[in-house]
């Protein structure tokens, strides 16, 4: 997003110029500085933690995952980015029609409907496993948002502008994993506790996983992949092929969640 | 020419007393949901667009259907339709402003709307939906008025106004294949993801949009001077026979893909619509109702006999608006997203503030299509083209 911000200030810049064609020099020395006090002194990177030129993935073992575990990291995630817990909106409600999740648990059958048959081994079937946005590689929400509120970053997160989102919920229509959540009522509730680091959003905007795009331009390690011990979560960089996910890629069979839709998605599963 | 609209008996203001009334109350139950947020409606996470885009789909019919009328008079100089195109044009007009309506209260941020101009994002269906509705309007608008006007002065209408009449075709055209396409593009959506969706829709319109203004004619054949003529009348008919035909064929082509071929995605939808699925039978009576009224509707419509007598002829098109209502206007939107991607059946129902805010819209439309008829009645009648 940084990036982007750059490429426009610059674009915004040139054409300035253009438009200035005939301003004296004690004009573009003004336009210079303007320039360095919005982009910043020349050739500083916005995050120097970031790793460059990376491709973020993520591998799911489900064989390591317990009840327990997956609680504590929908939990990490949930507090780091302020995700409330609204109740029910009706008494009698048979689900809960305001829910905010970006990770959560579902049945196997439900996670992999297609790649379900009855004679898989029990211990398959029978865990819950974690899901979560696939950050697609061709992600159908950024194709039919109106506003490129949701769009990819060069590392292929695909990402929210909460500020410019109109909540038309066309992206929730077009998700093919359910993924997206929509902001029905103000989430910023009574019994939320604030984490100051990551915004809290407003009601009318759509919300998903960011892949914790907020701790890997500090060059840290999602929320949820810091939260599990026992490697439940291998989180890494897909262009470095001495990256660890690359290794356990290449030494287990992964499958991912409807491939047949053609989006690429980059959560791969170990069953 | 807008006098027109401005004298009328106690009978007109009190309707027009009545639907601003409707406005009013559809405007404070929409002040409630601007306030605490779309929660107010019965739409979920699972269910994320409900009856107000279902609604958005049905009128965009209604106002393409204008076409029907357009194309008969002006390419194929099909005379009788002379006293109803301007009709037809401006139930468009008060069609698309409900779209447009429908598409703002929808909206989780109402008052960013203007971020689909401010970046304009031509891969969004959502964007070229947006161009072509409003395009399609403001033909419609200056088409209608200026003919009309021209009408009035006793002169022939301008070339350069051809020439919108001959744009306002495929426009028409492309308001429903577009909204179309909102729905038939989605790679997780099996019950959308139809090719023959557009012209699903359009079939549809074909038959809905003309059967209203068909009922409308009635009602102005009784209540004003107006009289469309027997002849227009009985060649819309027809022309809804035959839609109403395409209508119900694409929709058993569905059937045959999805249960020939056994692929659950293409099933479930309609078997949910059906039949119900996993404890989930919201929809069933409401599909079977449209299914039921579709069939009685085209035993009345297909035999000139039946057809042609007007006592059969205005129930079964009553009968044919509320079959395609049932299913484009309730059941296509919400069936599509039941089994949600994760094959839960999470179920939708509309709340009683979303109906209030939706009748609300409605009177808006109805205002507009109230006003413009008066004015073109009047106009007629000046001219001494109201009677037959």
């Amino acid at each position: 997003m940084k990036s982007d911000r750059r490429h426009f200030l610059k674009a915004a810049g040139v054409a300035t110029i253009g438009v200035a064609a005939g301003a004296t020099a004690a004009e573009a020395n003004l336009l210079d500085s303007a320039k360095e006090l919005l982009l910043g002194p020349k050739g500083a990177a916005p995050y120097p933690e970031a790793k460059k030129g990376a491709r973020w993935a993520m591998v799911v073992d489900t064989r390591k995952l317990t009840a327990e575990s997956m609680e504590k990291m929908i939990h990490a995630c949930n507090h780091a980015h302020n995700i409330p817990l609204h109740p029910l909106r009706k008494k009698g409600d048979k689900y809960n029609k305001d829910e905010i999740k970006w990770i959560w648990e579902e049945e196997f059958e439900n996670a992999f409907p297609g790649q379900m048959n009855e004679h898989l081994p029990p211990k398959v079937t029978q865990n819950e496993v974690l899901v979560l946005c696939n950050q697609c590689e061709n992600p159908a929400c950024v194709r039919v948002c109106p506003t490129k509120a949701t769009f990819q970053r060069e590392d292929g997160i695909v990402i929210m502008d909460f500020h410019r989102c109109i909540g038309c919920r066309f992206c929730m229509a077009a998700c093919p994993y359910g993924s997206r959540s929509f902001n029905f009522k103000d989430p910023r509730i009574a019994s939320l506790e604030i984490n100051p680091e990551f915004p809290t959003r407003m009601k009318g905007v759509v919300e998903k996983c960011n892949f914790c795009a907020e701790q890997l331009d500090k060059g840290l390690q999602p929320h949820c992949v810091e939260a599990c011990k026992n490697g439940e979560l291998v989180f890494g960089d897909m262009n470095d092929p001495e990256s660890e996910i690359r290794k356990v890629l290449r030494n287990n069979y992964t499958i991912r969640r409807k491939p047949e839709v053609g989006t690429q998605p980059q959560v791969y599963y170990i069953v | 020419m807008l006098e027109k609209a401005l004298t009328g008996d106690s009978k007109y203001w009190g309707w027009i007393g009545f639907l601003l009334l409707l406005i009013a109350v559809g405007f404070g139950a929409y002040l409630r949901q601007f306030n605490e947020g779309l929660t107010l409606t019965g739409l979920s996470r699972d269910v994320s667009w409900g009856f107000y885009i279902a609604q958005l789909t049905y009128l965009v019919g209604v106002a393409a259907s204008g076409v029907m009328l357009v194309m008969p008079y002006y390419l194929h100089d099909h005379k009788a339709f002379g006293k109803i195109t301007i009709l037809g044009e401006f139930m468009a007009v008060g069609a698309i402003t409900m779209c447009l309506l429908f598409v703002l209260v929808d909206l989780g941020q109402p008052m960013r709307m203007m971020n689909m101009i401010i970046f304009p994002t031509p891969n969004s269906v959502l964007f070229w939906d947006m161009v072509v509705l409003n395009t399609y309007m403001f033909l419609n608008i200056i088409i209608g008025w200026t003919v009309l006007q021209n009408e009035r002065k006793g002169i022939h209408y301008q070339k350069w106004v051809k020439v919108l009449i001959y744009l306002s075709i495929p426009f028409a055209v492309s308001i429903h294949t577009v909204t179309a396409f909102l729905y038939a593009g989605l790679p997780g959506r099996h019950f959308w993801l139809t090719a023959i969706m557009a012209p699903r829709f359009l079939a549809g319109a074909f038959c809905a949009g003309p059967a209203i203004l068909l009922l409308i004619v009635f009602f102005l054949r009784r209540f004003t001077s107006f009289d469309a003529g027997d002849k227009a009348i009985k060649s819309l008919a027809v022309i809804i026979t035959y839609a109403m035909i395409l209508n119900v064929f694409f929709l058993l082509l569905e059937l045959f893909t999805a249960f020939y071929s056994q692929l659950p995605g293409h099933m479930h939808a309609f078997v949910y619509l059906f039949a119900g699925l996993h404890g989930g039978h919201a929809l069933v009576p409401v599909m079977w109702a449209s299914v039921i009224l579709a069939v009685i509707v085209l035993i009345l419509l297909i035999p000139p006999k039946f057809r042609n007598n007007y006592n059969l002829l205005i129930p079964a098109l009553i009968m044919l608006v509320l079959s395609t209502w049932l299913e484009k206007g309730v059941a296509l939107v919400v069936a599509g997203f039941i089994p949600n991607p994760l094959e839960h059946v999470n179920e939708y129902a509309p709340t009683l503030n979303e109906l209030v805010i939706s009748v609300g819209v409605y009177a808006v439309g109805a205002l507009i299509v109230t006003v413009l008829y008066k004015i073109a009645i009047g106009v007629k009648a000046e001219v001494g083209d109201a009677a037959h």
